[in-house]
C-alpha cells in the first residue's frame, strides 16, 4: 500500500501548497512588521495587534460581521434542513426536481444580480411602508439567510437520501411520536450534513462583499465593506493582524473537527470489533 | 460528538462577539476633549439621537496610534451616537445615495461630485448660523466653482497632485510633467489607473484645460499617453505605496499627503509640483437631502472644524487642511510643511476637475480602453492561454478516441 512519492510529484505538491499558502504566509509575516509598510520589514513587533484592539471601528465591523454570520448561518440551517426534509418527502420525481432547481438558482445567479435585485426589493418595500432608511441590519440578515439557504439544502439532501426511510417508521413502531422519531432518529443520522451546511453558510456569510455592499445601511458595516473602503488610501496593517487571527481561528476550528471525527471513527471501529 | 462540536462552535462565536463588544465600548470612552468655545445654543435635546456619517475610508482620526478618537469625543460632548460608514469612491457614494433606502446626515464628497449632487438637487442647504467655526476656513477655499455662494458645502481637506520620484534613480531636480515621458527612466514610471487622472497628466503637459470638451484635445492627450505607454511599468492606484517604498518604481504621480507617508518608509523619495500646473481636489462636508437629523449634522460639521479636532484629523489624514486654526496651531505636526503648503511663489497653477458631459466622458473612456489594448504586453499571455486550451482539448480528444478504440 505504501508507495514513495517520486521527486516530480513531490515538487508538484510543494508547488501547489506554495501557491495556496504563500499569500497567507506573507500576510502573517507582515502583521508582525514594526513599520506600516508592506514593502519593508523593519523588525518584529506586536504593535498592530495592539492597534487592532484599540480600533473601535474595526471591532465594531467585526462584531457586526460575526453577528450576521452566526445569525444567518443558524437561521439558514434551520430553514434549509426543514426544506430539505420537505423536498425529500416529495413522492413525484418531476416536482422534486423542479423544486430543487428553483432552490439552486440563487446559488448559480451572479451575486451582483442577487445584490441589486434585493436592494431594489427592500427599497421598494421601504417606500411602500414609507420608511426612508430601510437598509440596515435586518435587510443584511435577510439577504445573507437567502444566499446561505441553497448551500444548506445542498449539504443536507444527500444525507437524507442515504438514510433509510424505514428508520423513522421503525422508531414509530417502537412508540415514538412522529416528531420524536424525527429528532431522535433522522436528525442524528443527517447531523454531519447539517453541520457542514452550517459551517459553509457561516464562512460564506463571513466574507460576502457584493451582496452586503448593496443591502447594508449606514449602521451595519461589515468587515469586508470596511476593508474595501480602505483601498483609496491604503489598507492598514492592523487588518493583517485581524486576518491572521481569523486564519488561526479557522485553522483551530478545522483541527478540532478533524480530531473529533477521527476519535468518533476510532470509537465506531472499537464497537464493531467488540460486536464481532 | 458532532452535536458537541456544533455547541462549542456556537458558544465560541458568541463569546468572541461579546468580548469584542466589551473591547469596543472600552475604547470609545477613552478620548476626551477640552475645547469649550462660546456656545450660545443649547443642544441637549439632541442627546441620545443618532447621526449617520458617510465618509471615505481612513479619512477621520479614529484613535489608532495614539491619535484622538473624534467620534468618541463627539459622543462624549453631545451624547449623540455617530453611525459611521465608509465608501471608496465618489461614484460609490453617488450610487448609494441615488438608490435610496438609506438616510445619511453627513457626507464628504469631492468637488466634481458636489457639483453633480447640487445640479441634481440631492443636497440640503446648510444653515451656516449653526456653524460658527466656518470662520476658520481660509478665504481661498471658499466660493469654489462647485459651491460659488457657499450654501452647500464646508471644506474638509484639500490636496494637489504632484510627482514623486526616487532621488537615487532620477538625476537633478526635475520640475515638469515631461519627467514621466523621459525615456531614460523607461520601465520605472507609474501612472494612475483611472482615466481621468491619467489623462490629466498628459493634458497638463500639453498645457490643455483638464476640463476641455473639445475632442481634438482629448485625442492629443491620448496620443501623448500612447507615446508614454512603452515607458510605463504599470498603471496603479494604491499599489503605488508599495512600489515607491520598495524602490520598484522611481517616478509616480500622486497626492502630496500620500507622498509624506511614503517618505516615512523610504527617505530617498522626493516630490515636486510640475511647473505646467496640476490638479487640485477638495473634499467637503455636505448634508444630503432627506437627512433625518439635520441639526445634529450641522453640529457635527461645526465640531469637525474646531481647532483641536481639525488638527487631529489633519495629522491623521496627512492631506492639507483648509482650516486656518489648524495652520496656526503649534500642535499640528505638519505645520508649514513645504509640500502640503507650498510658499506663495512655489504654488503651482491648479485646476479642479469638473463633472464632464456624457459625450466627453464616453470619448475619454473609449480612448482609455484603446490605450489598454494598444500595448501588446498581453499578447504573450493570450498565446500562452490559447496554447494551454489547445493542449487540454487535444488531451480530451485523445482520451475519447482511445476509449472508443478499446470499446
Amino acid at each position: 500500500m505504501k508507495t514513495k512519492m517520486s521527486l516530480p510529484s513531490k515538487l508538484y505538491t510543494a508547488m501547489i501548497l506554495l501557491f495556496l499558502y504563500a499569500p497567507i504566509g506573507v500576510l502573517i509575516a507582515f502583521s508582525f512588521n514594526a513599520s506600516n509598510s508592506t514593502a519593508v520589514f523593519e523588525g518584529f513587533s506586536f504593535k498592530w495587534y495592539g492597534e487592532l484592539f484599540r480600533d473601535s471601528m474595526t471591532l465594531n465591523a467585526l462584531r457586526n460581521t460575526l453577528i450576521i454570520a452566526v445569525g444567518s448561518s443558524v437561521f439558514a440551517t434551520v430553514l434549509g434542513t426543514a426544506a430539505a426534509v420537505g423536498i425529500n418527502a416529495y413522492k413525484s420525481k418531476p416536482i422534486k426536481n423542479s423544486v430543487m432547481s428553483v432552490t439552486n438558482i440563487p446559488m448559480m445567479n451572479p451575486e451582483i444580480v442577487t445584490g441589486i435585485s434585493m436592494m431594489f426589493l427592500f427599497v421598494f418595500i421601504g417606500r411602500m411602508l414609507s420608511v426612508s432608511n430601510v437598509l440596515g441590519f435586518w435587510t443584511l440578515l435577510i439577504a445573507h439567510i437567502t444566499f446561505n439557504l441553497p448551500y444548506v439544502i445542498l449539504n443536507v439532501l444527500p444525507k437524507l437520501r442515504q438514510t433509510d426511510v424505514h428508520l423513522s417508521e421503525a422508531a414509530m413502531d417502537l412508540g415514538c411520536t412522529p416528531a420524536k422519531a424525527f429528532f431522535k432518529v433522522v436528525l442524528p443520522a443527517i447531523m454531519p450534513g447539517i453541520l457542514s451546511g452550517l459551517i459553509m453558510a457561516f464562512t460564506l456569510s463571513l466574507d460576502d462583499f457584493i451582496i452586503s455592499h448593496f443591502v447594508s445601511g449606514p449602521a451595519s458595516q461589515t468587515l469586508p465593506l470596511r476593508i474595501y473602503a480602505m483601498t483609496k488610501k491604503r489598507v492598514t496593517p492592523d487588518m493583517y493582524a485581524l486576518s491572521t487571527l481569523i486564519f488561526v481561528t479557522i485553522l483551530l476550528l478545522l483541527l478540532l473537527t478533524n480530531l473529533s471525527q477521527t476519535r468518533a471513527d476510532k470509537k465506531a471501529n472499537k464497537i464493531v470489533k467488540i460486536a464481532k | 460528538m458532532m452535536k458537541k462540536f456544533a455547541a462549542v462552535f456556537l458558544v465560541l462565536m458568541s463569546v468572541l462577539s461579546l468580548s469584542l463588544t466589551a473591547f469596543a465600548d472600552e475604547t470609545t470612552t477613552a478620548a476626551t476633549t477640552t475645547t469649550t468655545p462660546a456656545e450660545e445654543k443649547d443642544y441637549s435635546h439632541l442627546e441620545g439621537t443618532t447621526l449617520y456619517v458617510y465618509n471615505w475610508g481612513e479619512y477621520i482620526s479614529d484613535g489608532s496610534e495614539g491619535s484622538l478618537n473624534v467620534l468618541a469625543a463627539f459622543k462624549e460632548k453631545y451624547g449623540i451616537t455617530v453611525q459611521y460608514s465608509m465608501y471608496d469612491s465618489n461614484e460609490d457614494l453617488y450610487a448609494k445615495l441615488a438608490a435610496g433606502g438609506t438616510n445619511y446626515d453627513v457626507i464628504i464628497p469631492s468637488d466634481y461630485m458636489i457639483a453633480r449632487l447640487v445640479a441634481e438637487n440631492m443636497l440640503e442647504k446648510i444653515d451656516f448660523d449653526n456653524i460658527p467655526n466656518y470662520q476658520y476656513i481660509a478665504d481661498e477655499h471658499k466660493s469654489t466653482y462647485f459651491d460659488p455662494k457657499n450654501e452647500y458645502s464646508v471644506p474638509y481637506t484639500v490636496g494637489m497632485v504632484g510627482i514623486i520620484y526616487n532621488t537615487k534613480v532620477v538625476d537633478g531636480t526635475p520640475d515638469s510633467w515631461s519627467l514621466m515621458w523621459d525615456e531614460k527612466y523607461s520601465g520605472q514610471i507609474l501612472n494612475f489607473n483611472n482615466p481621468r487622472d491619467a489623462f490629466s497628466t498628459a493634458q497638463f503637459l500639453l498645457g490643455q484645460d483638464a476640463n476641455s470638451e473639445a475632442p481634438a484635445d482629448w485625442e492629443a492627450a491620448f496620443e501623448k499617453l500612447k507615446e508614454q505607454k512603452p515607458l510605463i511599468q504599470n498603471y496603479v492606484m494604491d499599489e503605488v505605496f508599495n512600489k515607491m517604498e520598495k524602490g520598484e518604481a522611481a517616478i509616480a504621480p500622486y497626492y502630496a499627503g500620500d507622498f509624506l507617508s511614503m517618505a516615512d518608509n523610504n527617505p530617498d523619495l522626493a516630490f515636486f509640483y510640475p511647473k505646467e500646473g496640476t490638479n487640485i481636489f477638495m473634499d467637503s462636508m455636505c448634508i444630503p437631502k432627506g437627512a433625518a437629523n439635520k441639526e445634529a449634522a450641522e453640529l457635527f460639521i461645526n465640531f469637525m472644524l474646531e481647532p483641536e479636532i481639525a488638527v487631529a484629523n489633519a495629522d491623521y489624514i496627512c492631506y492639507a487642511s483648509p482650516n486656518t486654526a489648524v495652520l496656526e496651531s503649534d500642535d499640528y505636526e505638519l505645520k508649514g510643511n513645504e509640500y502640503l503648503y507650498p510658499a506663495e511663489g512655489d504654488k503651482p497653477e491648479t485646476q479642479y476637475f469638473h463633472a464632464l458631459p456624457k459625450t466627453t466622458l464616453d470619448l475619454m473612456n473609449s480612448y482609455w480602453n484603446e490605450l489598454g489594448i494598444a500595448g501588446s504586453s498581453n499578447t504573450a499571455l493570450y498565446i500562452a492561454l490559447a496554447g494551454v486550451a489547445v493542449v487540454v482539448i487535444a488531451a480530451f480528444v485523445f482520451a475519447a478516441v482511445r476509449k472508443k478504440k478499446r470499446a
